[in-house]
């Protein structure tokens, strides 16, 4: 999934310094199941930004709405009857960058602002704890690593790892981060393919990756 | 003969070979190249500079070798991975044969979080294997990687670091292997202080006939004192600096430690050079070039043999 962290209070604060009355918008999809823009996560932000304005001698009117999914035109035209019945100063999203985007290309003189940090596509390790686990190179080949992506988890999305950094299983960069390449290597071994790790892997092509240029896929059995 | 570097031709004759190591300033002052250089002079047979090391801007790599070749110095040109891509790295690979550098030392590069822009974005298009392989195919076939053939074939001979004490350590021969698999002519490890554990990585490399397809030159880096080698010690990740030489360098006055630390460093250039399938030292005397005279000459390695 998508996983995304809310931005911190202030920076939304300064957001909003200048409205009065505002649409949160949360999002049903990854950012629900990562706890940082779903319905729960919509109430508490908007109680927070009321609470902070209310401080400050200025009041500020937010109404909450949470969307099956932002990512999707469906969804977003939900939006259409309270923003021309409301007349908002701004429509704050709580999806995945994605949600901004649908949300100001649909309503075109609408202010829109992201109330979160979309950070990567990963999992959870454990409840409260997210990892990075691709970075959409989008020519997946990480059959040739043990199943795991040295593109996305190497510090150096380095082919040919482990790098001379690595040290008790931990990356340079932190003895927080894992070596995928630590983890690569005792899984080869495992599976008995170390002779596999003996190969050199040679260039990459990153025309499938963000390099070679906004990536669209067009599905003409689907088209409509 | 791959390129006709003077380092090259001192491993074809047999020598046992000295590299030095010199870091650009941290401005554009080119007096502080000659400054440090003239101590290397005569002393070693090549000199790498460093590119961007520890990712701190300084100096362009490629112009202080330009200004080491001026001096009469040789030098083997470092480049990381983490600055360029593709099209850089071969665009610079070009004009350094263009500008007489013969010696290409290929590396992936310290990551930016360790450096002095950590926001920077970072590259690593390609990688150092990758590298040592970009610079083969520009020597032996005349063609960028993506097959074009170069208007004039560029000759190098190409360079690469290891670092036996890096984890895991079993993999560790078999990422030498590698990197002769994809080209590589000489190898520099990592400063050596675990001697006992670079034996073991050694007899690996004789055992699987590695030291014989390229040269391979043990690093050595001379503790100033017992502040550096501990901080060698806890912070440099897959450095291996073991508690008997702090030991050593404690036992001396203060102000003897850096003496102290030079005598090893003799006495590890001894050991080494008695090792099957080292070819050379490599002598890393970090900001302390003036130093490594007196480290060359006490492992009675002065004067340099003379080649042709």
């Amino acid at each position: 999934m998508v996983v995304a962290e809310s931005k911190p209070i202030e920076e939304i604060l300064a957001m909003v310094a200048d409205f009065d009355k505002i649409l949160l918008t949360g999002c049903k999809g990854c950012v629900t199941v990562c706890n940082a823009g779903g319905q729960k996560e919509v109430g508490i932000l908007a109680s927070a930004l009321k609470i902070a304005r209310k401080k400050e001698g200025r009041e500020i009117e937010i109404e909450e709405i949470t969307l099956e999914r932002q990512c999707d035109p469906e969804y977003i035209d939900q939006l259409e009857e309270p923003i021309a019945k409301n007349n908002y100063d701004a429509v704050l999203s709580m999806a995945c960058s994605v949600g901004p985007q649908y949300i100001a290309k649909r309503y075109e003189d609408t202010l829109v602002y992201p109330c979160l940090n979309t950070t990567f596509i990963g999992g959870a390790l454990e409840h409260g704890v997210w990892a990075e686990f691709c970075q959409a190179c989008g020519s997946c080949g990480i059959h040739n690593f043990g199943a795991l992506c040295p593109i996305a988890r190497c510090a150096k999305s380095l082919l040919n790892g482990p790098c001379g950094g690595s040290a008790g299983g931990k990356c340079e960069i932190s003895p927080e981060t894992d070596c995928v390449w630590h983890l690569i290597y005792e899984r080869m071994s495992r599976l008995g393919q170390l002779d596999k790790m003996a190969n050199v892997v040679m260039f990459k092509d990153w025309t499938t990756s963000r390099d070679g240029g906004p990536r669209k896929i067009v599905r003409e059995d689907l088209k409509q | 003969m791959k390129a006709g570097s003077h380092l090259e031709k001192m491993f074809a004759a047999g020598h046992f070979a000295v590299t030095g190591e010199l870091g650009p300033p941290r401005g554009a002052d080119a007096g502080h190249i000659h400054e440090k250089a003239k101590y290397l002079k005569g002393i070693v047979e090549s000199v790498n500079v460093t590119d961007n090391q520890t990712a701190v801007v300084r100096m362009a790599s490629m112009a202080v070798c330009r200004l080491l070749l001026d001096m009469g110095i040789e030098p083997n040109l470092q480049m990381v991975c983490r600055d360029r891509n593709r099209l850089a790295i071969q665009a610079d690979l070009l004009g350094a044969s263009a500008l007489g550098i013969k010696n290409v030392l290929c590396l992936s590069g310290d990551h930016q979080k360790f450096g002095d822009h950590p926001q920077a974005k970072n590259v690593f298009d390609i990688d150092s294997m990758q590298l040592i392989a970009t610079c083969k195919k520009l020597r032996d076939e005349g063609k960028l990687i993506n097959d074009h053939e170069c208007e004039g074939v560029p000759q190098y001979f190409i360079g690469a670091a290891v670092n036996p004490f890096a984890d895991p350590f079993d993999f560790r021969v078999t990422r030498l292997a590698k990197k002769i698999k994809a080209g590589v002519d000489f190898l520099q490890t990592q400063c050596i202080y675990n001697m006992e554990k670079f034996r073991t990585y050694i007899q690996q490399a004789n055992d699987l006939g590695l030291t014989e397809k390229c040269y391979i030159m043990a690093g050595i880096t001379p503790l100033k004192s017992v502040g550096m080698a501990r901080y060698m010690q806890k912070f440099v990740p897959g450095l291996d600096v073991p508690e008997d030489y702090i030991e050593r360098l404690k036992g001396v006055d203060k102000k003897k430690q850096g003496d102290e630390g030079i005598k090893i460093a003799i006495e590890q250039i001894q050991e080494v050079k008695e090792m099957k399938g080292i070819a050379g030292v490599h002598v890393m005397a970090i900001e302390w070039e003036e130093r490594v005279e007196e480290i060359v000459s006490g492992a009675g390695l002065l004067p340099r043999p003379e080649v042709s």
